[in-house]
């Protein structure tokens, strides 16, 4: 149970259309990314499919039955938000029992359940609390043990972890993916943050402008983006594109090549130019070239490299397969 | 995160505002606390002289005294009942999109602008009138006989006045609350599959509890000292029907001339506040806190 089908689906605010034609299927069981920039469309799509908006045209189906006009409650998802939405005058034990009193369960089997994902959540000693006394991490699992209590079809994050410090995002993010591993429940994440869309995802769904760009795994996109916006959205840091003559040697319009596929040489290269920042961080360098034409590149060496502001170097791919090519109308070659 | 000296700069600096108050609110008190004490009666001036709690015991024993303090409570509790659930109802009803949100939002707040013996007065001639007013002619056209609200039926007309007038008080307050709701809570109590009564119930209410309080907390303060629109409308007639503790303790300072009498209901009537201020802060005061 948990699959997901969206058909034919659009989306307009007034003349404003978010949501072209869409189509997706979201399998049983798997965990499924919507990544992309600010204002692509990512959250509507989430809140279309929770039933928090309407569609204009089009099917949503929830194992396979048609769930277009099914109010929210019914269709047995649950949602995380990102401010939480925890309800601020209930305590931890009332907030994650609230679902399954609407639902109308015994008090004794609701006890049960709480206890159980308390337990699992970390949460029994805050279990009286209200969430204004909770920290931020602590906020985060109650409004997940909020979700997993239902029991859903599938849940639903939208940007769960943005409003949480750097470190406790990594943990949680752990947290959710382990989670995702022991329930087997489908998840449907949205994020702008292309590093937790890699880590996490089972699927990666790539939106701009509301189109899906690109459908594939991690890896997938990874080694064969689609076009120029894939390639530059997924990698960390950003995938360097070349153009005009450089691009031409290899019979493309523009080239791109990932910073970690890059090696560095002070005497001979393909392209040369003057360091301007290196980052050391320690494991890894990150320093910023700029090329002879004046482009921006990036390059990520391993370890300490003796390599300084204003130094000349010549850079080069390190192996020609892992150079990308794009057409003049951005599709990959 | 105040230093020693900031903090003691601040006491100085608020000082003159703290006794300006203090004695604004200490010599009305001890003149009047003084003047309990006195057989004071205007009509025989330079006769006063002292005799001790008579005048509290001349009020208390007095059958007024305990209809007046009758119908404060039930015109406090009256137009309280009435403000906060009609304001309830009205925020929820002005919280929904609609065209000409911000005319009608301002036409509801109007009865507030409209000062107290004037909207006494429009409604005892214009609506209550048992010959002219609008209610009299409904109940003509609908084959009833006029019915005489204020002879009739005087606090309750009365608590139907002051309730007109604090409704847009209320709804404004409790308008604000609602719109300070989060959306995503509502959202999320959709997801969790509560109804619009439920909603209601366990999110919006709770939500609102505070700004509740407040206007409990506010026209509580202002409820017990109602006095213009009895004044214009039944003079607290008939017999004691409509008098209040306010009304009572200037019938008796300046309708029988008896300054002492007046004075000793007048603290009786601020002690009687400050035990329902009291009652008050214990029961919804900790809504307040956190």
């Amino acid at each position: 149970m948990g699959s997901i089908t969206l058909a034919n689906v659009t989306k307009s605010f007034g003349a404003v259309n978010v949501i072209p034609p869409l189509n997706l299927e979201i399998n049983e069981g798997e965990f499924v990314v919507f990544v992309g920039p600010s204002g692509c469309g990512k959250s509507t799509l989430l809140r279309l499919i929770a039933g928090l908006e309407d569609v204009t045209s089009g099917t949503i189906s929830i194992d396979g039955a048609d769930a277009t006009a099914v109010p929210p409650a019914k269709r047995g998802l649950a949602m995380v938000f990102q401010s939480y939405a925890l309800y601020p005058h209930m305590s931890v034990r009332k907030n994650i029992s609230f679902p399954l009193k609407m639902a109308g369960l015994d008090q004794a089997e609701i006890d049960k359940k709480v206890n159980g994902a308390a337990e699992v959540l970390n949460l029994s000693d805050y279990i009286d609390r209200r969430p204004g006394q909770l920290s931020g991490g602590q906020r985060q699992r109650v409004a997940i043990g909020r979700a997993i209590v239902r029991e859903p079809e599938a849940f639903l994050f939208d940007e769960p972890l943005s409003n949480l410090d750097a470190a406790l995002r990594v943990n949680m993010r752990l947290e959710i993916t382990e989670l995702h591993q022991n329930l087997k429940t489908t998840m449907i994440y949205v994020t702008h943050d292309q590093v937790e869309a890699m880590t996490m995802a089972d699927k990666i769904v790539v939106l701009r402008a509301g189109f899906i760009e690109q459908v594939g795994s991690p890896l997938e996109l990874y080694r064969s983006p689609a076009n120029l916006f894939v390639a530059g959205f997924i990698g960390s840091p950003k995938m360097n594109f070349l153009t005009g003559a450089a691009a031409a040697k290899y019979d493309a319009t523009t080239i791109g090549i990932r910073p970690e596929h890059v090696s560095l040489s002070d005497k001979e290269g393909d392209w040369k130019g003057v360091v301007g920042v290196a980052e050391h961080l320690g494991s890894d360098t990150f320093l910023y070239v700029k090329l002879e034409d004046g482009t921006q590149f990036t390059v990520r060496a391993e370890g300490e490299v003796s390599f300084e502001h204003g130094d000349t170097v010549y850079a080069s791919a390190a192996s020609a397969d892992r150079i990308y090519r794009f057409d003049d109308k951005d599709i990959a070659l | 995160m105040a230093t020693d000296h900031s903090r003691t700069a601040a006491r100085f600096m608020i000082s003159p505002a703290v006794l300006l108050l203090l004695g604004w609110m200490i010599i009305p008190l001890s003149m009047t606390i003084y003047f309990s004490f006195l057989n004071y009666n205007l009509l025989s001036p330079g006769m006063e002289e002292f005799i001790g709690f008579d005048n509290y015991e001349f009020f208390l024993t007095d059958p007024a005294f305990f209809a007046a303090l009758g119908n404060t409570l039930l015109l406090v509790g009256g137009v309280l009942l009435i403000t906060i659930i009609g304001g309830i109802g009205l925020a929820l009803l002005l919280d929904q999109p609609m065209w000409g949100q911000g005319i009608v939002r301002i036409l509801v707040i109007a009865p507030f602008f409209v000062m107290p013996t004037v909207s006494a007065l429009v409604w005892k001639n214009m609506f209550m009138n048992p010959v002219d007013g609008l209610f009299a002619h409904a109940a003509k056209a609908l084959g009833f006989a006029p019915f005489d609200f204020l002879a009739h039926a005087p606090l309750f007309s009365i608590i139907m006045i002051v309730a007109w007038q604090w409704l847009p008080f209320a709804t404004l307050i409790l308008l604000t609350a609602l719109q300070s709701l989060d959306q995503e809570q509502i959202e999320a109590s959709k997801i969790d599959g509560a109804n619009k009564v439920n909603r209601f119930i366990y999110i919006v209410l709770p939500h609102m509890s505070r700004a509740i309080t407040v206007v409990i907390l506010i026209q509580t303060i202002f409820l017990l000292s109602i006095f213009a629109e009895i004044l214009v409308t039944t003079n607290g007639g008939p017999g004691y029907a409509s008098t209040n503790l306010t009304y009572l303790v200037y019938a008796q300072s300046l309708l029988q001339f008896d300054v002492g009498g007046g004075s000793a209901g007048g603290i009786i009537a601020v002690i009687l506040a400050n035990i329902v201020a009291f009652f008050l802060m214990r029961m919804i005061g900790k809504n307040l806190e956190a």
